[in-house]
């Protein structure tokens, strides 16, 4: 750490207007001249500033280390004890609960039971991935450079694809009906997916203007229990996006309404094997 | 295009004046019992949910201690963090000094308008006035600001800006003033809440999609990775962090958390505190500029102004651990009553009673009345996810406002003069009997009671102690406060009666 100013948290340094006491109210001391002296604007504020605090903490002994003020980390590294396929299953709830639609899609290297109405077992990620865009009358498809090619095998070409790239405007993409997406990770006890901008997911603009956006998890593997368990898998040094539900607004009498500026409808496949491990 | 004229807090009456206007209009008051009584509820179970709730509290509580008592500390860290990841820091030390910074900022990129995601920072120094006069425009993008926008008014809760107004209102300041800022309302549009977020979808897409600076504040900046964190839900938040080319971010120095590992504890506490979800819709992190990915320039700019004299009161300093939850609003019984213009600044309610007074001093009317706008019945405690003990700070200021004392005024330690016999007071006596004198602000008399037994007062302090003309206060069991006042009005009744 920076050492402190020595003697600034004195109260009893001569120099130390603290120590003074008796300026009127409004009146300021030939040490803290505001920030409208001449000099350096930038750098004479940040001295300015940095100063203030050091004379505010005065009471802060000058060897306290910050790791010495206490903070006991007590509260629970995850809520309840959940085996891997109810944390899914509780994600798959929360998610719910906030207007995400969810849907079950089996392995994509794994040949899946083809859908048919009545049928047992989920679909495979590329023809569900289909059928929802189908559904939704989707047009064209927003694609992070990194997306498995086989996820939109089954989408016919008529939906056309609009790679990521650098020159993709504002304008651009709001003309796109669709976006898919990966994930990072996803966090179950509040039903939040956060995208790390990885190329499996794209860069954040891609998931902002399309109206429609389709986010695969991977599980169990993707799916944590907490916020604090979420956290320790994140890079802080990448743009973090924490999703949960679609854009909403608690501002018209304090009740949530789905759907202003983000992607009104946000689909969720939990794609994995839906057979091993669920209780 | 320009601008129509926009509201300030300036040259507000003091809170008793401005309390009593706006307990006498039964529109806006129905709007707040509705509004807060609805998320009280929520609160609590969404908070109920987590078992170690009260760790969390105590953890978010040490956390900002932490940071509060090293704040030099972490701000440096902060910086070469910031800087290191492609970010600019600025520092101001004033209000006048940040607007002049970030209207610098924006004309240097040329543009004459610029998306704003709300912000308690740029509207604490009045940003958005200062770019006016600058000649550009800020349009606000969250639903509740542009409608105060939009409206011609000021936000009155920290949370949903626009908690006064209804749909109804809603729906008439849309049709009407659309236009003025840009795409108009759709034809026939109705009060269903769907319908007026369309509405908003559609006038702010067009801002959005054209813009080239946004300006934003931060809910946390992370000093260890330089790391910024904007919590929101209607994705206005990632429009302005995201499409633009810069992004401008005014932030309080004492938003800082030490580590990114110390979000797990806040991003638990404020979504169920302020919006009773388990999570927000969306949250935002960035770490200075990514390439080919969101803005190119990011600046922050570091605000003091009247931070650090907060810090440099040992009582009053814990209030710096505000995250602006607006718990403490929903649950507090003068908020609801008075609405949150009253207050006369950007932070409203509980937080604005103790914040406001010590960011700007207590020598104005306004501010040396807002100690005194509170009955002291501690929910605003209750409810707070970092634990300030907001009753406890009020008689602090109470009693620099009455009996003067040592303050640290622009950076500088000064002795505040008492306001005995000045406006001032009189001001501070009339907002005390403003929140006595009404029996629902005071329906929680026994836990009042139980308040005031923890703190052992041998009196009053301040007008309390006029009115109680320096006896002891009765002891609490035998007699509720409320019952007190009522049978005695202070000891002065009648000369009460004619300052009013
Ligand atoms: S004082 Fe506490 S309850 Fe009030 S807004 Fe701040 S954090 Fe929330």
């Amino acid at each position: 750490m920076t050492p402190r100013d020595p003697g600034s948290r004195n109260p009893d340094d001569p120099g130390n207007p603290g120590a003074q006491g008796a300026h009127a109210p409004g009146t300021r001391s030939t040490q803290d001249p505001g920030p409208h002296a001449p000099g350096a604007p930038g750098l004479g504020s940040r001295a300015l500033v940095m100063a203030r605090i050091r004379r505010a903490l005065a009471d802060v002994p000058r060897a306290e280390t910050p790791g010495e003020v206490p903070v006991e980390r007590t509260y629970h590294r995850v809520h309840g004890d959940r085996g891997s396929a109810e944390t899914v299953d509780l994600l798959a709830e929360h998610l719910a609960d906030y207007r995400a639609i969810v849907h079950r899609a089996d392995t994509p290297d794994h040949t899946g039971a083809p859908e048919a109405p009545g049928a047992p077992g989920a679909p495979s990620l590329p023809a569900l991935i289909a059928r929802l865009l189908a559904d939704r009358g989707a047009t064209s498809v927003a694609v992070p450079p990194g997306l498995p090619a086989s996820w939109l095998s089954d989408v016919p070409d008529a939906v056309r694809r609009v790679p990521d790239a650098a020159e993709l405007t504002p304008h651009d993409l709001d003309a796109v009906s669709s976006v898919v997406t990966a994930c990072a990770v996803a966090i179950a006890e509040t039903g939040t997916v956060v995208l790390d901008a990885a190329p499996d997911q794209g860069r954040r603009h891609i998931t902002l203007v399309p109206d429609h956006h389709i986010c695969v998890i991977r599980v169990p593997d993707q799916v944590v229990g907490s916020v604090p368990e979420a956290l320790e898998r994140l890079d802080p040094a990448r743009p973090l996006t924490w999703i949960s539900g679609p854009s909403a607004t608690s501002d018209i009498e304090l009740d949530r309404v789905e759907g202003v500026h983000g992607p009104r409808t946000l689909e969720v496949i939990l794609v994995g094997p839906q057979t091993a491990g669920r209780s | 295009m320009n601008a129509p004229h926009q509201a300030t807090y300036l040259g507000m009456p003091a809170f008793p004046t401005a309390a009593d206007a706006s307990t006498r209009n039964t529109q806006l008051r129905a709007n707040l019992r509705h509004a807060t009584h609805t998320i009280r509820a929520k609160r609590a179970s969404a908070v109920a949910e987590l078992d170690d709730w009260s760790r969390l509290r105590a953890a978010g509580a040490a956390i900002k201690d932490r940071t509060l008592r090293h704040l030099d500390h972490y701000l440096e860290r902060l910086e070469s963090a910031v800087t290191a990841a492609g970010g600019h820091v600025h520092w101001a030390a004033d209000a006048d000094e940040a607007n002049r910074i970030v209207t610098e900022l924006v004309r240097a990129t040329g543009e004459r308008e610029v998306v704003k995601v709300k912000s308690m920072a740029t509207q604490e120094i009045g940003l958005n006035n200062a770019l006016a006069t600058a000649g550009i425009t800020a349009y606000e993008t969250d639903l509740a600001e542009l409608i105060v926008q939009l409206g011609d008014d000021l936000p009155s809760h920290i949370l949903v800006p626009a908690i006064h107004r209804n749909r109804g209102e809603i729906r008439d300041i849309f049709a009407a003033k659309m236009a003025q800022w840009g795409r108009p309302a759709p034809e026939g549009l109705t009060d269903a809440p769907a319908d007026l977020a369309e509405a908003a979808r559609l006038h702010l897409r067009e801002k959005f999609l054209n813009a080239k600076v946004g300006i934003s504040g931060a809910n946390f900046m992370v000093a260890e990775t330089g790391t910024l964190v904007v919590v929101e839900s209607e994705g206005n938040g990632r429009m302005c962090l995201t499409l633009p080319e810069t992004l401008i971010s005014v932030v309080g120095i004492e938003k800082i958390v030490p580590t990114f590992q110390d979000l797990e504890v806040f991003l638990q506490l404020l979504p169920r505190s302020s919006t009773a979800e388990r999570m927000n819709p969306y949250t935002s992190t960035w770490t200075g500029t990514t390439d080919a990915d969101g803005p190119s320039t990011f600046h922050l700019v570091l605000l003091d102004n009247g931070r650090t004299d907060t810090l440099a009161d040992t009582v009053g300093r814990q209030a710096l651990r505000c995250i602006r939850c607006s718990a403490c609003l929903n649950v507090c019984p003068v908020y609801e009553r008075a609405g949150g213009h009253a207050y006369g600044s950007a932070y409203p309610g509980p937080i604005g009673a103790i914040l406001t007074p010590q960011l700007r001093g207590t020598q104005s009317e306004v501010d040396a009345s807002l100690p005194y706008a509170s009955s002291l019945c501690g929910a605003c405690y209750e409810v707070c996810p970092v634990a300030i003990d907001i009753p406890e700070v009020l008689v602090h200021l109470r009693e620099r406002v009455v009996e003067g004392g040592p303050a640290s005024v622009r950076g500088t330690r000064a002795v505040i003069k008492p306001a005995k016999g000045h406006a001032a007071e009189r001001a501070a006596m009339r907002a005390a009997r403003w929140a006595l004198d009404h029996p629902l602000v005071l329906r929680t008399g026994q836990r009042l009671a139980s308040r005031t037994r923890r703190f052992h007062p041998r009196r009053l302090p301040g007008p309390g102690r006029a009115w109680s003309d320096t006896r002891e206060l009765p002891s609490v069991p035998e007699e509720s406060f409320r019952d007190w006042w009522q049978r005695t009005r202070g000891g002065s009744r009648t000369e009460g009666r004619k300052t009013t």
